[in-house]
């Protein structure tokens, strides 16, 4: 049965069924041949408009959420707060009425408080991509971290893949989680104990580690996290240097894993912190091609939930 | 003005009885099985039982101040229709009920407009800041029933000790809401699995219980009575249980909510679910019943804390904590806890009337002639549902919103009138 995604939410993968990521996986493959052509355009959503409703601050994911609208040639709106009347008082729910009432097909929403996706559905009625929301979920960056895997290492039931860096703060380890989880890998997720929710285990069935030797061992999949400062005047971790001699990813840190592991990073990196330029830019690290990726998944979920014709 | 509630059955010392009670002008003036006195007004209650007025220990009633969510009339209505013939109105009003003044204003509000009797609990610290004694004393002789000041718990030890001693001195109850503020952090529901899984910032249980092992170990020292509200982990109930085994004036309530729900209903973001202390998990919700049943816990209340749609109606970490209690507490609990045989009709309604009466010396809490005539009669057998038309406080924030439960209150009287009334 082909998966049904006209009119879909997507605001965590927890809603998608493994066949439906492996259709969403093997949409992104067409995708991505559209952007090595010379004219990266098809026709497909004409007349569609998308908004990117960004009420947190993120260049990169909303360029690619409109980059991706673009190419399946909708008209895209963007909507920042920092310039608009969210800065003034104005609430989610005015803002998103006032957006609906110009026409919008499909919202795209980045928002530092977890659950907004959702309430942006309930004031729009409209289809909603979660461009991540908080700490809760970044679903289309778990499928692009996915869709990267899954292109170079194939089906990844059985992969043992290590998630390393602050865990707590983290929407992509959450997403990451629960997609990876439903294909079969086996997930570890490593970092200091300040930095790591408590009952990963059993909301997860991943597995914890402190130590980054124990943690990496056989891993097929590395994935290094941003380490952010601002944790260290909430009294998470002591100091960068202290953080990166236990958890820096590097030459000899990765000795423990697969010889030819799969390197991984959401970026914005921070080099020299969670990892070190030998292992960031070596021959098995994907982290520039997470990002071309990343605009063909959300081509390819545009294209799923306002119907495309192919 | 003469009364006969006849046909229903009288809750008399824990048991549904069939008698038949008459009032006059504000009191009881007799229960017997056939009352055969004239009478103004015949109430039929066949079918229903009839129970004392209950008496709320924590409820917020916004007035003077932020009378857009609720105000001195709205919310005893609202007491009313849940059944509640008395409760004790928190000092977080605008200007905070931190002075003699506003403790009368309340007062007179109350007694003038009210559709149940209202007791004002005074502030603990001036303006509730935590940094001066309130002049707790000089509100005592108007009136409050304790001192509290709630949600804005005293974080400096040396301040708190000193409040309860001068409490103490005047033999003023001190309620406390235990919250180590730099271990609840910016949290947002329990530190728990749904946290992890949904990424709000997590209230630990610590932050709660270490709270209440310094103030027991505060009001040990100061000799003060210690009234702890909405207890919600299975530590905490720990250590008031030791509190008592040690003979110390230690008391605590707990909510409906908190009997209930879990840390599972906030994973939907509803911000109905946004309280403090946050809804726990389910070990601290099996306590909590546990506790009830054994009298560890010494009265249900309900926190009844209304906010506008507007407040509510937000992001979940922007929405402000508390839900509105009145009218849900009785037929919820009724429903999930006494229709499922986890705890006694009696245990209900002892937990909602004689025992937070007896904690603040309150009147009322047990029909019986001479006894003012506040009581409530409910038909265990229909059934209500919580939806916006219906209910009667100014803010609709309730979890149970569109819920249909078991049970209907039919009337509710006051000092022998009615206060509330089934259409």
């Amino acid at each position: 049965m082909i998966p049904q995604f006209i009119g879909r939410n997507v605001y965590d993968l927890d809603d998608y069924s493994r066949e439906e990521i492996m259709y969403i996986l093997e949409a992104t493959k067409g995708m991505k041949e559209i952007n090595t052509r010379e004219y990266k355009k098809i026709p497909t959503l004409r007349g569609k408009t998308v908004c990117t409703l960004f009420v947190e601050n993120s260049t990169r994911t909303r360029m690619s959420f409109e980059l991706a609208a673009s190419r399946l040639s909708a008209d895209v709106v963007s909507f920042q707060a920092s310039v608009s009347a969210l800065q003034k008082g104005e609430s989610l729910q005015d803002t998103v009425y006032t957006l609906n009432a110009m026409g919008i097909d499909l919202y795209c929403i980045r928002h530092s408080s977890p659950g907004s996706p959702q309430l942006v559905h309930k004031y729009s009625q409209k289809p909603v991509i979660n461009g991540g929301d908080g700490r809760h979920a970044h679903p289309t960056q778990a499928l692009l971290d996915i869709y990267s895997i899954w292109e170079k290492l194939g089906d990844l039931k059985g992969l043992k893949i290590t998630i390393v860096g602050d865990i707590l703060h983290s929407r992509v380890v959450r997403s990451n989680l629960i997609g990876m989880e439903k294909l079969g890998a086996k997930v570890t997720v490593c970092g200091p104990k300040t930095l790591m929710p408590g009952n990963m285990e059993s909301v997860y069935g991943c597995k914890v580690e402190y130590d980054l030797g124990r943690a990496l061992s056989g891993a097929d999949v590395v994935m290094g996290l941003r380490m952010q400062l601002e944790r260290m005047s909430e009294g998470l971790f002591p100091s960068l240097e202290e953080y990166s001699k236990h958890y820096v990813l590097s030459k000899d840190t990765l000795r423990h894993a697969k010889p030819n592991a799969l390197i991984m990073h959401p970026g914005p990196m921070n080099r020299g912190v969670e990892i070190l330029p030998e292992i960031a830019d070596n021959t098995n690290s994907v982290i520039v091609e997470q990002v071309s990726n990343g605009v063909a998944v959300r081509m390819a979920l545009m294209f799923l939930i306002l119907g495309g014709k192919a | 003005m003469k009364t006969i509630i006849r046909n229903g059955r009288i809750y008399l010392d824990g048991k549904l009885v069939k008698q038949e009670m008459l009032i006059d002008g504000k009191k009881i003036a007799m229960i017997a099985e056939k009352i055969t006195e004239k009478a103004d007004k015949i109430i039929d209650a066949q079918g229903a039982a009839v129970f004392p007025g209950f008496i709320d220990l924590h409820a917020h009633l916004r007035d003077p101040g932020q009378t857009y969510k609720e105000d001195i009339v709205s919310g005893t209505k609202s007491a009313a229709k849940g059944g509640f013939t008395a409760v004790c109105a928190m000092p977080n009003t605008e200007p905070v009920t931190d002075n003699i003044a506003s403790v009368e204003y309340i007062q007179l509000r109350a007694k003038e407009h009210g559709s149940a009797r209202v007791y004002v609990i005074g502030a603990l610290t001036k303006q509730s800041k935590g940094e001066e004694i309130s002049e707790m004393a000089t509100m005592k002789s108007g009136g409050i029933v304790a001192v509290s000041d709630d949600g804005k718990c005293v974080q400096n030890a040396r301040l708190m000790l000193s409040c309860l001693r001068y409490a103490a001195n005047f033999d003023i109850p001190v309620i406390v809401h235990p919250e180590d503020y730099a271990l609840a952090g910016k949290g947002q529901i329990h530190a728990g699995k749904v946290a992890t899984r949904i990424g709000l910032s997590g209230i630990p249980g610590l932050a709660e219980e270490l709270m209440i092992s310094r103030d027991i170990m505060l009001a040990e020292s100061a000799g003060a009575k210690l009234h702890i509200a909405h207890i919600s982990t299975a530590r905490s109930l720990e250590l008031v249980r030791q509190a008592k085994e040690r003979g110390l004036l230690v008391t605590c309530e707990v909510t409906p909510h908190h009997l209930v729900l879990t840390e599972e209903a906030c994973a939907t973001f509803d911000t109905n679910t946004k309280m403090k202390p946050p809804l726990r998990s389910e070990k601290d919700r099996l306590a909590c019943v546990k506790a009830l049943k054994e009298g560890l816990i010494d009265a249900i209340a309900t926190d009844h804390a209304p906010h506008a749609d507007f407040e509510k109606e937000r992001e979940f970490d922007h929405a402000p904590f508390g839900i509105i209690g009145f009218e849900t507490a009785f037929a919820v609990l009724y429903e999930q806890l006494v229709l499922t045989k986890q705890i006694s009709l009696d245990t209900l309604v002892d937990n909602l009337s004689i025992k937070p009466a007896k904690i603040l010396n309150l009147p009322g809490g047990a029909l019986k002639k001479g006894a003012f005539a506040d009581f409530t009669i409910i038909d265990l057998k229909e059934s209500t549902t919580f939806n916006k038309e219906e209910i009667l406080s100014k803010s609709k924030n309730t979890p149970w919103l569109d819920a249909t439960v078991k049970s209907r209150i039919k009337f509710t009287f006051m000092n022998g009138k009615i206060t509330y009334q089934d259409k």
